[in-house]
């Protein structure tokens, strides 16, 4: 004991830091702050040096070069000893990482914690988001399989919507007028050099600022933040009801980063790693690629906004949410802080956190894209032919060899993309459905050039059959009317 | 003159060493910047713009819609697969040929082709084209993306060494390709 002690002295002399560490863990925080809630920064902070480990491990396996890169992985998954292991706790490290973030900011958020005076200390941590996100998009790129390639060029589909500087940044994202080699060497530039360089120097800077400028206070409805007052009141607050940070709060802190860790390690464990699918050679068409859980509402969003509104958004959109995000605390730097007198920004985050979810879940089942095979794949159900004349079954066959059904839905199978078929009569008459063929419109294309009138015909008879048993279809009402008023106008 | 404005000796030489410093720094961003935006650069040395083959006029029948694939001029050591590239080639009639990009002219995704409706569909967001690249249905902008092509001797030869993204043209919003 005595041994380590002097050992300890040593360094010390030389060092000088025991001090300064000592201060930094004694600080006095808030009582109230040693909860539950204050644990998110501390989370991320730990998934990242997960992440850190991991990914140099990895390194040592992978190969950047757009021709190695998917069998280094294959071999990482099969041959090398719990290398699955280590690729499953980076990628579900990922994921926790950009939800912890996420969480960590919405609580930050509606304790107000962004007002005076740690303004500065929000922006870093805007900053410290984008990055985040910047590393699961780059991450993404570096398992370079089919999901990869495809979701290379989605971005560079949307950087060359950029006006003016378009098409150079697509060759700059690229490194050349291609996705290959050189793209995948970019981007494990900036996923191992670039951006965790740029972490590494703002969690410091942020970590140092929540040092100097004490830990946001539990915020109480009716204290208000005043600029001219606020430090001698945190001051105040520190002195008559603080407590040294160690151990009085960050028992919670290692709690809840053990209790991550371990529910990383678990996902890993149990789920695996992800992919890598397919090899990410061009010439294999037959795929549907797809981004990862965190950006799959993008993808969604894209599928749904109307065409002319896509540019503006992917354009103007990022600029107003990032330039949003950056003026908050000017915009709401005093005031109140507790989010029980805050409902505006209850409700922004509610609607957000539901509009995000919404588009995620609507990415699960994508019922913007037509289902490839269910034209030859998904049968007829059997009700719709049943005492059908053999014109309304050739119908159903022009139907399903037309490919109609992967985009229109019989008895819950086939494409959603365009509405279910399956009381379409009650909905049209003879001469609507021979138009919406004939012509498409309303998102559906025109079929006029494909189809011959002996098919068009026989198809809007399948059509017409289909409307509920207890349901009469629709009726042209001033072709009915006419004929009754001069029943010689029937031929 | 009084001390307090007098430059001392020691100032002037830290100020020196700024601006020689930074005379050095201007010196060698030059290259740096110049390396960084090489990709850009390059790519006007067109070496990629070069005419690759596709196959015979003959592997390709009139009137159908056919996947072919070609290498593209532009190769270096690391690429692998992905310098390898598909595209659909049209035989209108006779050396009449329309060769479209896989990629869809919404966001790049692989659009495929189906025969029996005439269509090309995409499976990421659900754009549709017609046969001679004219947009259908759904998200795109425009039609599908066609590379330049021509016939030399007995074969489809295209100049496709760049990949095809809707910017500059996504402008023509409502305006329709030469194709439609």
């Amino acid at each position: 004991m005595r041994l380590i002690s002097q050992v300890g002295e040593w360094f010390d002399r030389r060092l000088q830091l025991a001090a300064p560490i000592r201060e930094v863990a004694e600080h006095p925080v808030p009582r109230n702050t040693a909860s539950w809630w204050y644990v998110f920064g501390s989370a991320a902070l730990t998934v990242f040096f997960l992440q850190l480990v991991t990914g140099i491990l990895l390194a040592m396996i992978y190969v950047p070069s757009a021709g190695e890169a998917w069998s280094s992985l294959q071999s990482l998954n099969h041959d090398v000893t719990l290398g699955w292991f280590i690729r499953a706790l980076h990628g579900w490290g990922s994921n926790f990482m950009v939800a912890i973030v996420l969480i960590h900011m919405v609580q930050v958020f509606l304790f107000g914690a962004y007002k005076f005076p740690r303004e500065l200390t929000w922006i870093v941590g805007v900053f410290l988001l984008l990055m985040t996100l910047g590393m699961a998009f780059s991450g993404q790129v570096l398992r370079f399989d089919q999901d990869a390639y495809w979701g290379l060029g989605i971005g560079a589909s949307i950087a060359s919507r950029a006006p003016l500087i378009g098409p150079l940044a697509v060759k700059l994202m690229l490194g050349g007028p291609i996705i290959a080699g050189a793209t995948l060497s970019r981007f494990f530039a900036l996923h191992v050099f670039v951006i965790p360089g740029m972490l590494i120097g703002f969690v410091c800077l942020h970590l140092l600022m929540v040092l100097r400028l004490g830990i946001n206070e539990w915020p109480m409805p009716g204290r208000l933040v005043k600029k001219a007052t606020y430090a001698t009141e945190y001051h105040e607050l520190t002195r008559t009801d603080g407590a040294p940070f160690v151990p009085y709060a960050i028992w919670k802190d290692l709690f809840f980063a053990a209790f991550i860790l371990l529910a990383v390690a678990a996902c890993a464990l149990y789920f695996g790693p992800f992919g890598p699918t397919g090899r990410p050679d061009p010439t294999i068409i037959q795929t549907s690629p797809k981004p990862d859980y965190f950006f799959l509402w993008l993808y969604a969003l894209l599928s749904l906004l109307p065409p002319s509104m896509e540019t503006p958004a992917l354009l103007i959109g990022p600029v107003v949410v990032i330039l949003f995000l950056l003026l908050l605390p000017f915009l709401s730097g005093e005031g109140e802080k507790s989010w029980r007198r805050r409902p505006i920004a209850v409700l922004t985050i509610l609607l957000v956190a539901i509009s995000l979810g919404t588009l995620t879940r609507l990415s699960g089942y994508t019922p913007w894209s037509p289902h490839m095979n269910a034209w030859s794949g998904d049968p007829v159900p059997e009700r719709f032919l049943h005492g059908t004349t053999a014109l309304e079954r050739q119908g159903a066959l022009v139907f399903q060899g037309k490919q109609c059904r992967n985009c229109h839905s019989l008895g819950d199978l086939g494409g959603q993309r365009g509405p279910a078929l399956d009381s379409v009569a009650v909905r049209l008459t003879q001469d609507q459905l021979i138009r919406q063929v004939i012509q498409g419109g309303g998102n559906m294309p025109a079929y006029g050039k494909n189809l011959s009138p002996a098919e068009t015909t026989a198809l809007v008879a399948f059509l017409e059959t289909l409307h509920p048993a207890g349901q009469a279809p629709a009726r042209n009402a001033a072709l009915e009317e006419s004929s009754e008023s001069h029943p010689s106008a029937q031929p | 003159m009084s001390t307090e404005n007098a430059v001392s000796r020691r100032g002037l030489f830290m100020k020196l060493g700024i601006l020689f410093n930074g005379l050095v720094a201007t010196a060698l961003a030059a290259p740096i910047v110049g390396f960084v935006l090489s990709s850009i650069t390059r790519g006007r040395a067109n070496a990629y713009l070069a005419w690759v083959p596709l196959g015979s006029v003959n592997e390709f029948p009139e009137g159908e819609t056919r996947l072919a694939t070609f290498r593209n001029p532009n190769v270096t050591p690391t690429d692998g697969k992905t310098v390898e590239t598909a595209c659909w080639v049209r035989r209108v009639e006779g050396d009449h040929f329309q060769v479209f990009a896989i990629n869809c002219a919404h966001l790049g995704c692989p659009v495929r082709w189906f025969p029996q409706s005439g269509l090309f569909m995409c499976p990421c967001h659900g754009g549709a084209y017609y046969r001679d690249g004219s947009r259908a249905s759904g998200p795109p902008e425009r039609g599908l993306f066609e590379y330049p092509s021509k016939i030399e001797n007995g074969l489809v030869t295209i100049q496709a060494g760049e990949l095809p993204t809707p910017g500059p043209s996504a402008a023509l919003v409502g305006k329709k390709p030469p194709c439609a």
